[in-house]
């Protein structure tokens, strides 16, 4: 019993310590103020590209009949994949029991919330008639993939949602208390969302059910999502997109798109939230070995999505392949091999690189040839059609996206960093709660009963000391 | 026994459905002039003797739809002009009994492109937007080059269907594939899943968006033409409705094509108007459709190019040039 009561002492103490840490950046500050100022404007820009495209059509984009999917569709596919490594971290990594993912998790999760989130708009802005976008809902039709995509990727927004709130709701019961000098508002806010919690058993009991159950429930969906998205080109049957690994090709590249997301992420919460306390060289350590197992399984299937038709050389695999691997995309295609997939693998096998500051650069370059790798499997397949494209003007043969559709095609970037930005600024970044546990934990050799630690009697004792 | 049959049969069902409603907003109207008549006897009474006077009293025998012959004044017969719910309604069902099947014969195209123009022109498209293209073919760089007409082939296991997330592009039971372009969002699926490239998009608005503005759309022609939507060939769904041959057919002036009906084992050809037996035909010229082995089930039939009656002349064009 009084080791109980003195590990709930000295825990009480580790959430003071932990929370002072976290909740410093919990502020609108200046810095704030004029980043999302800065993202207000990209937007609008973006958004007065949107608004030309609505009134001319989508022949303002270089999109043509023959490549009538393009630079949209290739973000769609993007953001998606990049919102599996929610999944991968807190659900794969964390269900195993890999301790160093609690602090990663919440970013993980921020990420997947962001980018799943902003996935659905993309295809909106794709859309020749986006007015009719309820018809999806009056007329849906279940054997088309489009229907199984909507479905699946706002399930996993919602869940993903679930796993970054729930989680989340400890440590909103301990920094209700210590928001001082912040808008009231966000004080209102803290008390409503922490839903009343106190650290009671049967609370903490629930809280982990559900957690356990959102964490295993989301693997499936996760699988599901990307694996409908890949279906989206692999139900045709044009050579380049005609391919039976589809699915796994598409959630191996995903991790790894994801994956480097999270170090950029965590360098950046790092330096500027001034965490190194918790984001250590050893979760760069980690996570680097992750980027480079997932990225090692990507190129494992890379092989088999190119050797295999390469071998047998169909005909217009071989015009495919020709286009891709010495034609017009073979620069963009080497380079993304190899800057953005082998390069890093083999700088990630060595212990140096595996510090913070190398890898960020490392995951900045697989970040970008991860959008670059969506381009290439979206667009170059079209090209070349069964039957001959003939008696069309040249530029409805060559797709080269417009200023226009780039400027749309940022839109969902701007609109993630906004989102990213906002939960990770208005709530806290890490988990304080599980820190506070791990380094009691670590001081006291076991786990604390949180059963005795009540965080509402804690408020209203200091509610009083600040009275008296 | 009759009851069941109309169970059976959706199309009957639903005409049943249009029918009775036209006639509850008859019976709704006939009401309203008897109570106009009610209030304002008088006025009818000189109206009525007014109208005797002009009246010439002549009737007309009219067949209705379910073939009964009757007698109207001549002047109250108007024009039918089918709104859209009708069109909307045997434009999804088609046309009962019917299998629409279409046979090319490539060794009679020498590239008029007759076809294209007047598909391009009965359904309000630039030069360079086509339902039907003629396109210049060579298998391999030892064998002879020829055009081939390509039409959508409505496939009886159509990609584009099983894609699309709205049922905008449907399949009907006399075998046309046809596009409401009413309830299309856009997302070109279709044309992704296509292995003819058979579909189009309007990617601005179309060519005659202004002169077609409030004209009752007509799923069976596509037109008005719609900005952001799919647009296809239809096998001219409503040329066929009027059991005449489709635009392109009827164009052509080197007898390539001919249209016919599956069921009744005849078509006819565009030029000659003369009518074979399809099997025959197929049979005796080595009829095949392409890329078969994608299991699409083409409606389509080709003719090889063999002893062909025209030179080849033209290269490969594949770039659109403006011709003026």
């Amino acid at each position: 019993m009084t080791t109980s009561h003195s590990g709930s002492t000295r825990y009480r103490e580790r959430v003071d310590s932990v929370s002072k840490d976290i909740l410093r950046n919990v502020r609108f500050n200046q810095g704030f103020i004029l980043w999302m100022g800065f993202l207000t404007a990209v937007l609008a820009v973006c958004l007065f590209a949107y608004t030309i495209q609505l009134r001319k059509g989508l022949g303002v984009t270089g999109l043509r009949d023959i490549t009538s999917w393009g630079m949209y569709i290739a973000n769609f596919v993007f953001f998606v994949a990049t919102s599996l490594v929610g999944m991968l971290i807190s659900s794969v990594l964390g269900l195993i029991g890999f301790k160093w993912v609690k602090p990663i998790a919440r970013i993980a999760e921020i990420i997947a919330v962001a980018f799943a989130s902003i996935a659905g708009l993309i295809i909106i802005s794709d859309m020749g008639r986006p007015d009719r976008l309820p018809n999806v809902f009056i007329y849906g039709r279940v054997q088309s993939p489009i229907l199984w995509d909507v479905t699946v990727v706002t399930t996993y927004f919602l869940v993903s949602l679930m796993l970054w709130f729930i989680p989340m709701i400890p440590d909103l019961a301990i920094a209700k208390t210590r928001l001082n000098g912040r808008p009231a508002f966000l004080v209102k806010a803290y008390e409503l969302l922490s839903i009343n919690w106190v650290g009671h058993k049967k609370q903490v009991k629930t809280l982990n059910e559900a957690g356990r159950i959102l964490l295993i429930l989301i693997v499936p969906l996760a699988f599901a999502i990307h694996t409908v998205t890949s279906w989206l080109f692999a139900v045709t049957p044009r050579a380049g997109w005609d391919s039976s690994i589809f699915g796994p090709y598409f959630i191996s590249g995903a991790f790894v798109s994801g994956t480097s997301a999270v170090i950029i992420a965590m360098f950046f919460y790092r330096k500027s939230y001034k965490l190194e306390k918790y984001l250590t060289d050893f979760h760069f350590e980690k996570i680097g070995r992750v980027l480079a197992l997932v990225s090692i399984v990507y190129i494992y299937f890379n092989i088999n999505e190119f050797l295999v038709p390469g071998y047998k050389l169909k005909t217009l695999d071989e015009i495919h392949l020709k286009e891709l691997l010495a034609g017009e995309y073979a620069p963009l295609f080497w380079g993304v091999q190899l800057l953005g997939l082998l390069i890093p693998v083999i700088l990630l096998l060595f212990k140096q690189f595996r510090k913070p500051l190398p890898m960020v650069v490392i995951a900045s370059f697989v970040l970008a040839a991860s959008w670059l790798k969506r381009y290439i499997i979206v667009v170059p397949p079209q090209a070349h059609p069964f039957l001959p494209v003939q008696n069309v003007p040249v530029e409805w043969i060559v797709y080269t996206p417009t200023l226009i559709e780039i400027a749309i095609s940022v839109a969902p970037l701007v609109l993630a960093l906004m989102i990213i930005t906002i939960l990770s600024k208005l709530f806290p970044v890490l988990p304080i709660h599980e820190l506070a546990e791990e380094e009691t934990l670590a001081v006291d050799g076991h786990e604390t009963d949180l059963a005795h630690i009540d965080e509402t009697a804690v408020y209203n004792e200091e509610k009083k000391a600040n009275n008296n | 026994m009759s009851e069941k049959k109309k169970k059976e049969n959706p199309e009957d069902s639903k005409i049943d459905e249009i029918l009775e409603s036209s006639r509850r907003d008859f019976l709704k109207m006939v009401g309203i002039v008897g109570a106009a008549s009610v209030a304002g006897g008088a006025a009818i009474y000189s109206g009525y003797r007014h109208e005797k006077a002009k009246s010439s009293g002549e009737t007309i025998k009219v067949l209705t739809e379910d073939n009964r012959l009757v007698e109207i004044p001549k002047d109250q017969v108007k024009d039918y002009k089918p709104d859209l719910k009708v069109l909307q309604t045997r434009g999804r069902l088609g046309i009962k009994g019917k299998k629409w099947v279409m046979v090319i014969d490539l060794s009679k195209c020498r590239n008029a492109r007759k076809c294209v123009a007047a598909c391009q022109g009965a359904h309000h498209l630039r030069p360079y937007e086509y339902h039907i293209n003629t396109l210049v073919m060579q298998e391999s760089k030892n064998t002879p080059a020829y055009y081939m007409p390509k039409t959508c082939q409505h496939c009886d296991n159509p990609p584009c269907v099983s894609v699309c997330p709205v049922d905008a592009t449907f399949k009907r039971q006399d075998g046309i594939v046809l596009i409401d372009n009413e309830r299309c969002i856009g997302c070109r699926f279709c044309m992704a899943a296509c292995p003819y490239s058979a579909r189009m998009f309007h990617w601005q608005e179309p060519l005659d968006a202004e002169a077609d503005k409030g004209k009752e759309y007509d799923v069976e022609l596509n037109v008005p033409q719609k900005k952001g939507t799919i647009s296809k060939c239809l096998f001219s769904a409503d040329r066929v409705r009027e059991e005449t041959l489709p635009y392109c057919v009827s164009a052509c002036p080197n007898g390539v094509f001919y249209f016919g009906d599956e069921n009744e084992n005849a078509v006819t050809n565009g030029t000659t108007k003369e009518t074979v037996m399809l099997s025959e035909l197929l049979e005796k010229n080595a009829g095949y459709r392409i890329l078969d082995e994608l299991g699409t089930k083409p409606r389509v039939y080709y003719l090889p190019p063999k002893n062909r009656i025209f030179d080849f002349k033209q290269g490969p064009a594949t770039e659109y040039k403006e011709t003026t």
